[in-house]
């Protein structure tokens, strides 16, 4: 376990393999709920702590349960059953503890259940930090700091496309390309100059 | 028959889920680099949902109607449990092409939308004749999306180089390629049905 680990992963999760923009996760919400920068950013949070918290309930599950029975072959089923699980319960006391909350990004939760992000930041930690079926030095702190790098590349990635859509809205777009194909459009303006970060070499 | 074969044909064209009802599109972009890694993609998830959907509009009579969704998710994994092992077994390139989007079948919206909108309300013959033409439309729309991307990014179709001396445009091989190519063709057939309307 050593700084320049992490810092790799910052760089590669935020940047070079931006999970919307490069490895693709997360698209439908991307393009569904960035028409304006508040709910985008209630989107981006909600995702970024359960990333987070996924990637560390995964970790547990794949290393003490997974791995010591030879069970590692029930990895999707088992990790999303548990994502699905962890995020109704968010829910729930989300809705018990703070009522202006839930009304802030509550509703934004159950989608979450589905995002390939979630789930993708699972399985990418289970392929990269265990190595023939052993976790490797420090996979854990690793796993979590992947989860929330993730949940950043996410959260920048809404924040830019929101902010360039609403300015959007007021201009005069050809009717064929209004909403999703133009949306489509400018991630992939934007995934063009996010290529410029591929030459990043630690 | 007629009833079965109009429950197969709307999800390649009028319903195509792809490019009509915009569902699935993280997998879509993500795979289309070559045409074979399309046709791989297609055939999993033709296969996840036609099984998904069988077994579901199976049970649709047990499953309490306030924990279907997880029902629904342990069914759909299982299936893609399977996919994973049979194509680890059977094609070991594919499924390294592929990586961690053959898991990523599970939360695929399609999957899951057909067995809310469709599986759980109809019988098992339609059904399974729903999940096979969605999952035709899917691979053909994959095919589509690869195709170009492969002829126009790499100068190939199926890994056969078919004009010589022709310069790749590179960025179609990359992921911003992808977001072009899908925001282009959705506003193509949105021209197209706004003709039709």
């Amino acid at each position: 376990m050593d700084a320049a680990q992490f810092l790799t992963i910052f760089i590669s999760a935020v940047f070079i393999y931006n999970v919307i923009l490069s490895r693709f996760l997360g698209l439908c919400s991307f393009i569904a709920i960035s028409k304006q920068t508040k709910p985008a950013l209630a989107m981006s949070l909600a995702v970024m702590f359960v990333t987070t918290m996924s990637s560390i309930i995964t970790w547990l599950i794949y290393r003490f349960l997974l791995i010591p029975f030879h069970l590692t072959y029930l990895r999707t089923i088992s990790f999303i059953l548990v994502i699905a699980t962890f995020v109704q319960f968010v829910e729930m006391v989300i809705r018990k503890i703070s009522p202006p909350m839930y009304r802030f990004f509550g509703i934004y939760l159950p989608l979450i259940t589905v995002n390939c992000a979630v789930l993708g930041v699972a399985v990418l930690n289970a392929d990269m930090f265990f190595v023939g079926n052993k976790a490797v030095q420090g996979s854990f702190y690793y796993s979590a700091f992947q989860g929330i790098c993730v949940g950043l590349g996410y959260t920048l990635a809404m924040l830019l496309m929101s902010g360039i859509r609403e300015r959007l809205e007021l201009c005069h777009v050809p009717k064929a390309v209004k909403d999703f194909p133009l949306g489509f459009i400018i991630a992939s303006i934007m995934s063009l100059s996010f290529l410029g970060f591929n030459g990043f070499r630690f | 028959m007629r009833r079965y074969l109009q429950e197969f044909l709307k999800g390649i064209i009028r319903e195509n889920p792809t490019f009509v009802l915009a569902l699935g599109l993280c997998p879509t972009l993500a795979v289309s680099v070559s045409v074979i890694n399309g046709i791989g993609m297609g055939l999993a998830a033709t296969f996840v949902l036609l099984g998904s959907n069988i077994i579901i509009s199976l049970i649709k009579n047990v499953i309490p109607d306030r924990i279907r969704i997880p029902c629904f998710i342990v069914v759909i994994a299982t299936f893609v449990t399977i996919n994973e092992l049979v194509m680890k077994a059977y094609s070991p390139v594919l499924d390294r092409a592929l990586g961690i989007y053959v898991p990523l079948i599970v939360v695929n919206c399609i999957v899951l939308g057909r067995a809310e909108a469709y599986a759980q309300k109809n019988s098992v013959l339609n059904s399974l004749f729903d999940g096979l033409g969605m999952g035709v439309g899917f691979t053909l729309a994959l095919i589509l999306i690869s195709a170009i991307r492969e002829f126009l990014g790499a100068g190939t179709i199926l890994g056969h180089t078919l004009i010589k001396g022709f310069e790749p445009v590179f960025v179609l091989g990359m992921p911003s390629g992808a977001l072009l190519l899908i925001g282009l063709l959705l506003g193509f057939f949105n021209v197209l049905k706004n003709r039709r309307a």
